[in-house]
């Protein structure tokens, strides 16, 4: 099956294609396989299908990109935290690396209990470990107190 | 009246950029002007991330990026004055500013545009119907949301598939507003294809092209919106109207560099950036006034402003030195597909980055610098999209001092 992806790893936002069977698939698909590039991918492998080619990216990124979206999508996503006695009423957060897509809006619920007093500073960790996703909630913005 | 080496109006990322590397170059006489509280520009509102990829080789927030190059301003004890604006420039290089702590007025040796650019309007497209609340420009909804704490509205349609319309789809759902669409005039979307996939696709945001508002309803609050199909003149089509109930409507469609000041120094205007005809020094027509960032050009990527006025800073730094820079006595001109087309004048002497934007979206198409009907430099692109400038990197041995540079795009 031939699936097509825009990359969001960096703003080239290659256009990408794949093909992806099954684990097991029919022996016609292992011929083309071969002229392809050898999907090096074990993971994907072993997860119940297997991408026999990737094209259009520019940088491996594509290739780790295509197997998260098959396997796992991930995103990051960045929002504000209340802040009590700012030059600002909010603090800027984001997380330390993506987290699955379907846990987004869970997360954005956690963070918007967080109310911290000024100040902020940007760096600091507001929850350490969101829904155990092994990522961090971080301050982007320093907000003074006034 | 102050006597200061080098003024900088504007402490957003290409002011900031400029000030550093002029410092790093041994011009330490600087003045930044901001006027704003804080320094940083737009990039305090932008909390998204996906900044820096190219300049620090890693992502980050806008907040984050711009408090890399504050960080630097401030271990260096350059000096910015915030709430600050700055209300004339002459020709002979004399600021006047209005501050907290009253009228300013300097005499610069020179000086640095860095304003950046604003937003176009509901008033710049003409969009017909009633007068309600509810309407935003993106980055005023993204300042209300980000900076402020105030939702701008429940149910929203976004007019422009510019890159902040789009993010601001994501961050408005993510506020759990309905974010029903976004119509795109053109038959092509004019932001980042990751932005359509990681703004919109991810949630479900339909994205109609050839669309555009065509009435807007409502008395105190947005009602509603008419939606239209428009043809291959943009105009819109008899029968395909669609009223869509929404209490916000955001617009994202384009930026224009903010110029006033520019102008007033009597800069040449360069008709299709909508900024001034710079040199490759950066410099524009009037002697000692540089300008770089989206004031000379709107820019897709910051690192790309913070680039560019890291080498505008040569210039500038050898102008303050030796109290000129050499003419630039050769046109840069585009083809009828290349457009935006920076800089204007080059010498053939020195090295240039020459920036651009296609007009419209192509596939498997050769990029050719051409000097005196020779090609010069080739540069093949799988596809090539309005929304994505494009930089070629020049070097001073490939040019000559006798001819115009002419950017063709060849498919």
């Amino acid at each position: 099956m031939l699936r097509t992806f825009t990359c969001i790893m960096c703003p080239r936002g290659c256009g990408l294609e794949a093909v992806v069977e099954p684990e097991g698939g029919s022996r016609e698909d292992k011929g083309q396989e071969d002229k392809g590039r050898e999907c090096g991918l074990p993971e994907a492998c072993a997860a119940g299908f297997r991408i026999s080619r990737i094209t259009g990216n520019a940088c491996p990124k594509g290739e780790q990109y295509v197997r998260q979206e098959i396997e796992n999508p991930m995103r990051n996503i960045a929002t504000s935290i209340l802040v009590d006695g700012g030059e600002l009423p909010l603090a800027s957060v984001r997380l330390t690396g993506p987290v699955p897509k379907g846990s987004i809006f869970d997360v954005m619920k956690e963070i918007r209990q967080v109310r911290r007093p000024a100040p902020v500073t940007e760096g600091q960790v507001v929850i350490p470990d969101v829904l155990g996703l092994g990522v961090d909630v971080i301050v982007t913005k320093t907000v003074e107190s006034v | 009246m102050k006597n200061v080496d080098v003024v900088i109006i504007g402490g957003g990322p290409a002011g900031l950029a400029a000030a550093i590397e002029l410092y790093k170059k041994g011009v330490t006489d600087i003045l930044i002007l901001e006027r704003e509280k804080k320094p940083g520009g737009i990039l305090r509102q932008c909390i998204h991330d996906g900044f820096g990829l190219t300049r620090f080789g890693e992502t980050l927030s806008g907040p984050e990026y711009a408090s890399r190059f504050v960080r630097q301003v401030e271990a260096l004890g350059i000096p910015c004055r915030t709430d600050t604006t700055v209300l004339e420039i002459t020709p002979d290089r004399k600021v006047y500013a209005s501050s907290s702590e009253g009228f300013l007025a300097i005499q610069a040796k020179a000086i640095i545009l860095a304003m950046g650019c604003r937003e176009r309007t509901r008033g710049a497209i003409s969009i017909p119907g009633t007068r309600p609340a509810g309407i935003y420009t993106a980055g005023v909804a993204q300042a209300y949301i980000n900076l402020k704490n105030k939702m701008v509205g429940r149910e929203a349609v976004i007019l422009g598939s510019g890159d902040i319309g789009m993010i601001m789809a994501r961050r408005m759902t993510l506020e759990g507003a309905h974010v029903l669409g976004v119509y795109e005039i053109q038959p092509y979307p004019s932001g980042l294809p990751r932005n359509i996939e990681q703004c919109l696709n991810d949630y479900h945001i339909p994205l109609h092209l050839s669309h555009s508002v065509t009435d807007i309803r409502g008395v105190d609050r947005l009602e509603s919106v008419v939606v239209s199909q428009v043809d291959d003149h943009m105009n819109p089509v008899p029968g395909t109207e669609q009223e869509i109930p929404c209490d916000t409507l955001i617009l994202s469609v384009g930026l224009v560099p903010e110029n006033e000041l520019t102008w007033m120094a009597g800069a040449q205007p360069d008709e299709s950036t909508k900024g001034a005809v710079v040199d490759e020094n950066y410099q524009t027509s009037v002697p000692g006034i540089f300008a770089a960032g989206n004031v000379l050009h709107v820019h897709d990527l910051v690192d790309f402003v913070s680039m560019e006025a890291e080498r505008l800073a040569d210039g500038a730094a050898r102008y303050v030195r030796e109290g000129g820079l050499p003419e630039c006595r050769l046109a840069v001109k585009g083809d009828s597909m290349a457009c935006q087309i920076v800089p204007g004048r080059i010498s053939g002497k020195g090295d240039v980055t020459v920036a651009f934007r296609v007009r419209r979206p192509m596939e498997e198409c050769t990029i050719e610098l051409v000097q005196g009907g020779q090609v010069i430099r080739r540069k093949k692109m799988p596809k090539a999209l309005p929304a994505e400038m494009v930089e070629i990197p020049l070097k001073a041995e490939m040019l000559n001092e006798n001819d115009d540079l002419e950017v063709r795009v060849v498919c």
